[in-house]
């Protein structure tokens, strides 16, 4: 895309590294110019640790899903012996790059990876994804970057301590447990802040005052109310439906143990950690996508990178954002990278070199500073509202996205829209729902616990387009009930508001 | 500023312990896999890793998710033919347009594959046979060492210091430091002889080179009579020693009442066998005898594969092993171990015969001999005669089996004995 090499060949200089041998002072050379080209462009980054391991140790920091530290659990040995297995069977190359949302932000270089390889990743991990994680507000607003490698080694720690005290048996039960309700373990808002003692002891000095204000003889003369009518109401708890389960049972099962409570809480800090990174996959890979082709390219028309390094780059480039057809054999989803790269390309034409459909549709974004409004939407958006902002027509058809709906009461699945102009709005409607993490996963609340009964915890099941829950259900309340320590229910809510049980674990 | 670091040298192996906890979580389904591996394996292929598969929603993490039905709107890229309004078939698989089939090589998704190395399967083998733990490390074991010279090395534990080799070195050490000095010296010395040849012997020259001369001996005279650099020591290494060789009989009766189950056990009654001897042998040859009413030496996949109908002469096979003995294993060259199995059925005239033919000529000849009946209903003739046979002699065991664990009671003499 609007390269030209030979305009800028007045100028030509020596080039960065010929051979496809890396050795460290050409990767440090091959950084400070992606730095000093990523400064051109204004990225702000964490300053970066590259780090240059094996294959052994990549496969290690695969299993261990993105976590430098990670605590023992068997399912990061699954994780382990299939990766080591696809590897050695040259099913998957070894990525490229795993990258580290702290501060100094790690990044992980393999060494079998050519010079150009390595010029990718740091390119595409250490500006891309490194300034994605500085800048974006989900980011900044869930993560800590500056504490998370401190708590992660206390969590393992911790959960490593607990296993000598209580076995590895009773900490393994718990994990299971946990990690089962990962995904229901995070706050999609934030708390109100926690009082500070003196700001609390106002407001109880001013509550007793206005009590006080209020006390009058004459209300002791009132009749009571009868017994029944009170008994009608009866006091709920939560008061109000709760999403965070997990917090929830670290905060309310009656029957965990203290370091129970702790474990239950280093999960669910871990899975708010991980959640702005599902709620942004397609802007994030598209951002570090976008970052390294257009870095990478800015130094070969200076002429610090030979042609020899702008084919190998180009073709693992071009891997990456393929985009297989829906029904060929290779489709698995709508590739993140594709979507990303193309958008965020897409964005820089608008800016750049709109045309008459791109003013009627992004009058503010057609003709402006292409540098600012990718930054403006890096930072202010997640997956669902960038696609329901950004997508572009052009881009629709480009892609010639088309949406169906499968729907049970119906024999046939219908296309509801293609890429045509009466179309083009539902397909980034509904590819924008398709990115809501609301709609993907099943909205599970908990509603009440029997606090004067037997202390039965039920949670209710909210349906979206009466969509059910899937056949792990009582699998999963079992896990709930280990939690909650009593019986636990399910029920689900449909639409008009009919509520049905679903299942049930007893203790 | 941005800063390199190379991790490679630093710990690789972080996952050993994740992996050793799934291999500890799903234990049940992993021995069960590995025991079907045992059975599909030869009698002489046991020590190696293996590629073991379970199913995976035997080891899948639950989260809650949807289930299929209610309405769900899908957008997919690649259009082709689709205007808004098409009505299109159900695809079979459910919905989500993906060209399933599974992976090339015949391994459906749906199985969780991974590999054991050869450790961990023989211990899966050894649990099943719940083998002492004595045992089991004698047998996971490097065959017996012994202590052999390999020359001489420089470093070493004072016992073996070896004096004459570390003089030499000191010898060779003292000339070459002390050949610059005594070159000097005798440079000096001739230089001091011509100053006194010409007289000038009481010359300040002279005195000067007296004072050299005196300088140099001493300096000979300090070099260290043996320092610690000129000690050497006696090398000794581990050397296996395997005792020569060995001949395995495998007798197996094949008449109508052996089935599937019988024979699989039977063979981890010859793979145990067999084992135990690869540790004390360099060489093994397995022979596998079987029998009905006639007994025939056969391969080994002949040796499990089919079942004959009609009755059963044990002294057969044993007639045939004490021909193949005589023909092609001189006892004189080589070891010799038997393991039979049998469901203890046998012509009834025949029994005694079997006790004559083992105590006359063959356990004589044998260094142990192992019988295993499996599930027989009521010991009949043979098993009788067979005991008189194990009171007679010590090299002879005998067991019924009714499962897997049974079996390594039969080897229990044959491991002490290697243990003392």
């Amino acid at each position: 895309m609007g390269t030209d090499p030979a305009s800028t060949s007045g100028a030509r200089r020596e080039p960065l590294f010929e051979g496809s041998e890396w050795t460290f002072e050409l990767l440090d050379r091959c950084d400070r110019e992606i730095a000093r080209v990523a400064a051109h462009y204004g990225l702000d980054t964490y300053p970066s640790q590259i780090e240059v391991i094996s294959s052994e140790q990549m496969i290690d920091a695969y299993s261990s899903v993105g976590m430098p530290v990670g605590y023992h659990h068997w399912s990061y040995g699954k994780q382990f012996l299939s990766t080591q297995r696809s590897y050695k069977r040259g099913q998957m190359g070894l990525a490229y790059e795993i990258v580290i949302n702290s501060n100094p932000c790690i990044a992980y270089l393999m060494e079998e990876n050519t010079m150009a390889m390595q010029a990718l990743v740091i390119a595409h991990a250490a500006y891309g994804h490194n300034s994605f994680f500085k800048g974006n507000y989900l980011f900044r607003a869930w993560t800590d970057a500056e504490g998370i490698l401190d708590y992660l080694v206390f969590a393992r720690n911790f959960i490593a301590e607990c296993e000598q005290r209580y076995g590895e048996l009773a900490v393994e039960e718990l994990l299971d447990s946990c990690h089962a309700l990962m995904n229901l373990g995070v706050d999609r808002y934030k708390r109100p802040a926690k009082l500070s003692m003196a700001k609390e002891q106002v407001r109880q000095a001013e509550r007793e005052a206005y009590l006080q204000s209020q006390v009058n003889d004459l209300w002791r003369t009132l009749p009571a109310r009868p017994e029944g009518e009170r008994r009608k109401t009866p006091r709920r708890f939560p008061s109000e439906p709760q999403e965070n389960l997990l917090y929830f049972i670290e905060k309310n099962a009656p029957r965990l143990e203290p370091w129970q409570r702790e474990v239950v809480r280093i999960v669910r800090k871990i899975a708010q950690y991980f959640y702005p990174q599902r709620q942004t996959q397609v802007m994030n890979e598209g951002w570090a996508t976008f970052w390294h082709y257009t870095l990478l390219n800015h130094l070969y028309e200076e002429g610090k990178l030979t042609d020899g390094f702008m084919m190998e780059f180009l073709q693992s480039h071009t891997n990456v954002i393929f985009q297989p057809p829906f029904n060929s054999r290779f489709y698995s989803g709508i590739n993140p990278y594709a979507l990303g790269f193309s958008m965020f390309q897409d964005i820089r034409r608008i800016c750049e070199q709109p045309t008459d459909e791109d003013r009627r549709w992004f009058p503010e974004l057609a003709g402006s500073d292409w540098v600012k409004s990718l930054d403006f939407a890096m930072r202010n958006f997640k997956d669902e509202s960038f696609v329901a902002q950004y997508l572009s027509p052009r881009l629709i058809r480009e892609l010639k996205l088309f949406a169906l709906v499968d729907d049970d009461r119906d024999d046939k699945l219908e296309v509801t829209a293609i890429h045509d102009d009466t179309g083009y709005r539902t397909v980034r409607q509904l590819l924008a729902d398709q990115y809501n993490l609301g709609n993907r996963e099943p909205n599970i609340q908990v509603y009440a616990v029997d606090v004067f009964g037997d202390r039965a915890l039920t949670l209710r099941h909210f349906m979206h387009d009466r969509r059910p829950l899937g056949d792990s259900a009582p699998e999963m309340l079992r896990h709930v009930a280990r939690l909650w320590g009593y019986a636990v229910k399910i029920e689900s809510v449909d639409e008009a508001g009919a509520i049905r049980f679903v299942t049930g674990s007893d203790a | 500023m941005n800063r390199l670091v190379d991790r490679r040298l630093s710990g690789k192996n972080r996952s050993a312990v994740n992996r050793q906890r799934f291999l500890r979580r799903f234990k049940v389904q992993i021995r069960k896999a590995a025991a079907q591996a045992v059975s599909g394996r030869k009698v002489a292929d046991l020590e190696r890793g293996e590629k073991i598969s379970i199913p995976s929603k035997d080891l899948s993490e639950p989260t809650f998710h949807h289930g299929p039905g209610g309405r769900r709107n899908i957008v997919l890229p690649g259009n082709r033919e689709f205007v808004s309004g098409d009505r299109v078939e159900r695809p079979e698989d459910g919905g989500g347009n993906r060209g399933s089939g599974g992976s090339p090589d015949g391994e459906g998704m749906d199985e969780f594959v991974f590999e054991l190395s050869k450790e961990e399967f023989m211990d899966y083998f050894f649990e099943d046979l719940a083998l002492p733990d004595l045992v089991k490390k004698q047998l996971a074991a490097v065959p017996e060492v012994k202590k052999a010279r390999a020359g001489f090395i420089n470093q070493g534990n004072p016992s073996s210091l070896h004096v004459v080799r570390s003089m030499k070195q000191a010898i060779g050490r003292r000339m070459a430091m002390a050949a610059g000095p005594r070159e000097a010296l005798r440079e000096a010395e001739d230089a001091l002889d011509a100053l006194e040849a010409r007289g000038l012997g009481a010359s300040p020259e002279a005195d000067e080179l007296r004072d050299e001369i005196e300088a140099l001996k001493a300096r000979i005279a300090a070099l260290p009579f043996i320092d610690t650099w000129d000690l050497r020591y006696a090398n000794r290494i581990d050397k296996p020693t395997p005792s020569s060789q060995a001949v395995m009989f495998c007798l197996l009766d094949v008449s109508g009442s052996m089935d599937e189950d019988r024979k699989n056990i039977a063979k981890r009654f010859f793979m145990l066998l067999y084992l135990f001897l690869t540790k004390s042998y360099e060489r093994i040859d397995v022979v596998f005898i079987r029998h009905h009413t006639v007994a025939k030496e056969v391969d080994e996949e002949e040796f499990f594969a089919s079942r004959e109908s009609g009755g059963t002469v044990v002294s057969s096979a044993l007639e045939l092993m004490r021909e193949i003995i005589l023909q092609r294993y001189p006892s004189a060259s080589w070891n010799i171990y038997a393991a039979q199995a049998s469901d203890g059925d046998n012509w009834e005239s025949d029994s005694p015969r079997c006790r004559e033919l083992l105590l006359q000529s063959i356990l004589p000849l044998t260094q142990y001999f192992a019988y295993v009946e499996i599930e027989a209903t009521e010991p009949q003739s043979l098993w009788h005669e067979y005991e008189r046979v194990k009171a007679a002699n010590p090299r002879f065991a005998m067991q019924r089996i009714l499962t897997l664990e049974d079996i390594y009671p039969v080897f229990r003499e044959l491991f002490r004995k290697k243990a003392a």
